[in-house]
């Protein structure tokens, strides 16, 4: 029979048909793919646990009666030990339910994770707070001055200043008397600088901030506030 | 508030550390915090099965029974303990959602029973936790239609009610959707569906060929043509009962446009035009052709029966929500027919007196092979064209054979997930509105606050409002440390309606501007420091000019108190039990200040009262006031007098 070429066609298709069914028969051994590893369930079992009492307690100014309730208190929280940037967030966000607290959040993440690991642990926090509630007006000052420089280089600019100003705004919310307005961030941050910025080269440096912030007595009335928080 | 919120106020509140160099104005003093912040640990006996917590857990979630005050009810002085009447094992969830944060269901009890102790402990049923919410749900909604069928079926004993008065219009229309609510309904239903069926039967009998009698060419005519008189009385009663139905239909429907864009409607008028454009259009040769083509159309009177059946129904439902499937289907298996047709034609085309004249032509062949119907009247006749053949007709097997349980289950999986999926999404939001509400109480909790005059300075302590006294350790701090950002930024929180007021009669500007000094800068571009003081006193003109209850004490206060709670009820919950705002409508608030206020509106409006002027604060109010607000241009927002005015 002299084979056209449709017919030649027919005969290998069903040739490449026979070969296929062979290969399901185990017969033929194909190209075998490499068995994709399974992605390992990563647990994040990383548990953090506190230095003992005794050093916290040497470290911070807090007693031990409250350093046991800020612990109980945390580990409920985060039985893991550490905070992250995410809950961090989300748990400030639950005091200003009207705004967005979220820039302002980030920046006092930053502040209280001093060695930078991304991870606030206990004794980030507890170290912190002692500074803010236990501390001399110095500490509290500069520990702000640490929270506004967001750079870390010892001098606050106003862009930096800005965009503090600006996340502090943002908690407010839409709903606010007088109505906020586009300037109000940025005509606060000029009031801040005329009064901070002594020798007005655009920055503001650590001691002109703790000089200005001691001169003024405002300020120096409402530290007050920090007297009977735990 | 969510979970443990309580445990990181003290942080939220050190926190506040940045906003203080920032603050134009002094920040608010802390509140005295009264109780002892030593935690301690309370025994709960729950019908002789004791708890012991730390009281600092149960304080977590202050809008419930063991959170707020309500548990003191419960308090036995002789044992020390709280003691509750109660199921003890369901207490044990109860209790471990303080602990956890979580809710969890239990699986061997019934849900009844834990609902009633989740409304005893003032746990709303939302909080149940994501892992056992589906469960939840579940079996909450079949209790809830095992009893709506029980009650359905006690009703229907009794006979359903008519509403009294109500119109013929909806009378009917209850008629129409409901056949069981009277017997005028159901014989009006079974006579529709009788005739329905006559009419389909009529369709089908008259194009049966029933041999005459004897007559010259004894030849078979189908028996419309031999009774056409007959049948035609019979198709105009039947369109008549239509199209008088149609009409009553049309009445009664509440909603006439969506009435007539429903699939029913279009059917019934689909079934019933034919026959009209029967008798318009006269009987010539032309248009027989189209008028045979519309009598076609009369068989969509079937689908009335719809109407009649449940079953019906639900498969056109299923059918609508497994379109995309069965396109699918449809599409691959053209693909396949038009490969395979193109195949065989070319494979055939050799062949003399074939029947595979086409492409087109081929399609018959290969559907009528991959349905593995065969008919026989196309076959291949050279090789190649055998083979595809058999290759065509294997493959036919599988594509056809395979989705169609894939279908099947599709129906009956996508059926239950369209109804589950809309059940979720709207309880979603639901859920989402109540979390909105949850917070909008928080902040109205503070809105309220303020206006009970709790921003005043303490010192004057015991003249304070009762309810802003006796709100709980936690709501004071926290309302001190929103307080504190009000200050900072120099604007202070409102809920939406001032806002909008405010934006309202800013944009307004006459009659405010009228009433308030010199010193009321305009909106526009203005220094932060002047525009936010003189802005309170606006506010106040603001309030008075819009509200038109007339003031029976006189106190700006109260007014605003009214104003708001007119506009906002606060929603009563249990951690206002903590605080008595009924007490706050007293004139337990100092008058001194508002009265300063009162006066430092140049020209209030004809409402404002007259008796309320005291003389001796009045005067050196007025007069500090009137020069603060004429000089206020220059001076910051600091000056004590300042404060003391726009403390309101």
């Amino acid at each position: 029979m002299n084979l056209e070429g449709l017919e030649m066609v027919a005969v290998l298709v069903v040739l490449a048909l026979f070969v296929k069914v062979l290969e399901q028969f185990g017969l033929f051994e194909p190209v075998s793919l490499e068995d994709s590893v399974e992605d390992e369930f990563e647990l994040s079992t990383v548990c953090h646990r506190p230095e003992g009492l005794e050093q916290l307690q040497e470290q911070t100014k807090f007693t031990r009666k409250e350093l046991q309730v800020l612990y109980r208190g945390f580990k409920n929280e985060c039985p893991s030990g550490i905070v992250n940037e995410e809950n961090f967030k989300q748990i400030y966000s639950q005091f200003f339910p009207q705004g967005d607290s979220s820039t302002y959040a980030t920046f006092l993440f930053n502040a209280f994770d001093t060695n930078h690991d991304g991870s606030v642990s206990f004794e980030d926090f507890v170290a912190g707070l002692s500074v803010i509630l236990r501390g001399t007006t110095d500490d509290r000052l500069n520990w702000a001055f640490n929270l506004y420089d967001l750079n870390k280089d010892g001098c606050i600019t106003k862009e930096e200043m800005l965009d503090i100003m600006k996340s502090i705004y943002d908690m407010m919310g839409k709903y606010t008397y007088p109505a906020l307005r586009e300037e109000a961030p940025r005509e606060h941050v000029e009031s801040f600088f005329q009064k901070m910025d002594r020798n007005k080269d655009g920055v503001v440096t650590i001691e002109e901030f703790i000089e200005s912030c001691q001169k003024d007595e405002n300020i120096m009335r409402s530290m007050q506030l920090f007297d009977n928080v735990i | 508030m969510a979970a443990g919120v309580a445990t990181w106020l003290p942080f939220a509140r050190a926190a506040a550390v940045g906003w203080l160099p920032l603050a134009q104005q002094p920040l608010p003093p802390a509140p005295g915090v009264k109780a002892s912040r030593g935690d301690e640990v309370l025994v709960v006996n729950v019908s002789g099965r004791r708890f012991e917590t730390w009281k600092n857990t149960l304080d977590r979630y202050p809008d419930t029974l063991l959170g707020s005050s309500e548990k003191e009810f419960f308090y036995d002085a002789d044992s020390g303990e709280y003691f509750f009447d109660r199921d003890p094992d369901m207490f044990r969830h109860v209790l471990n959602f303080y602990r956890t944060g979580r809710l969890h269901c239990p699986r061997q009890e019934c849900i009844q029973a834990f609902d009633e102790e989740l409304a005893f402990y003032g746990l709303v049923p939302e909080l149940v936790g994501d892992c056992c919410l589906e469960e939840y749900r579940d079996r909450k909604k079949e209790n809830a239609e095992r009893l709506a069928e029980d009650e359905e079926a006690e009703q229907a004993g009794d006979g359903p009610s008519l509403p009294a008065g109500s119109s013929l219009r909806q009378q009917l229309w209850r008629a129409f959707e409901n056949p069981h609510t009277s017997t005028a309904a159901l014989v009006f239903y079974y006579v529709t569906g009788f005739f329905i069926a006559v009419s389909v039967i009529a369709n089908v009998v008259e194009t049966i060929p029933c041999r005459g009698p004897a007559r010259r060419p004894p030849r078979e005519q189908p028996c419309g043509e031999r009774f056409p008189l007959a049948f035609f009385c019979m198709d105009t009663a039947c369109v008549l009962i239509f199209t008088g139905e149609y009409l009553l239909r049309l009445f009664a429907a509440p909603s006439r446009c969506r009435f007539l864009r429903s699939v029913m409607s279009l059917i019934d008028v689909v079934a019933i035009l034919p026959y009209y454009i029967g008798l318009l259009v006269p009987k010539n040769e032309d248009v027989s052709g189209a008028f045979v083509t519309l009598r076609v159309f009369r068989v969509f009177r079937i689908f009335k029966f719809s109407r009649h059946s449940q079953g019906l129904r639900i498969l056109g439902y299923t059918l609508k929500s497994c379109a995309s499937e069965l396109g699918f289907l449809l599409f691959s298996l053209t693909m396949a027919i038009i490969i395979f047709a193109t195949v065989m034609f070319y494979a055939e085309k050799g062949t003399n007196k074939t029947n595979f004249t086409s492409i087109p032509a081929a399609f018959w062949y290969t559907i009528v092979t991959m349905t593995t119907l065969g008919y026989g009247d196309m076959v291949p006749s050279t090789i190649a064209g055998k083979i595809f053949g058999s290759i065509c007709s294997l493959s036919g097997v599988l594509v056809i054979a395979l989705p169609v349980p894939v279908i099947v289950s599709n129906f009956s999986r996508i059926y239950h997930q369209n109804q589950r999926a809309d059940k979720r999404r709207a309880q979603q939001k639901v859920r989402l509105a109540r979390i909105r509400l949850a917070k909008s109480g928080t902040t109205n909790a503070f809105l309220q606050y303020k206006q009970n005059g709790g921003l005043e300075d303490s010192s004057r302590g015991e003249e304070q409002a009762l309810c802003v006294r006796n709100r709980s350790a936690f709501e004071q701090q926290h309302h001190h440390l929103l307080h504190c950002l009000e200050k900072t930024t120099c604007h202070e929180f409102t809920d939406e309606l001032t806002f909008s007021e405010a934006l309202g009669a800013v944009s307004l500007g006459g009659r405010t501007s009228r009433s308030t000094s010199v010193s009321s800068q305009p909106v526009g571009p203005g220094s932060l420091l002047s525009s936010c003081c003189p802005r309170r006193a606006k506010r106040r003109a603001i309030r008075l000019a819009n509200s038109t209850a007339s003031v029976s004490h006189g106190s700006m206060q109260e007014l605003d108190t009214l104003a708001g709670l007119q506009r906002s009820p606060a929603p009563q919950s249990r951690s206002s039990l903590n605080a008595k705002p009924h007490d706050s409508l007293d004139l337990n608030c100092d008058s001194r200040d508002f009265v300063a206020a009162i006066i430092s509106i140049p020209t209030p409006p004809a409402n404002t009262p007259d008796e309320s002027q005291p003389s001796s604060p009045g005067g050196g109010g007025s007069g500090a006031s009137s020069t603060l607000r004429n000089s206020s241009l220059g001076t910051p927002c600091l000056l004590p007098e300042t404060v003391k005015i726009s403390s309101l």
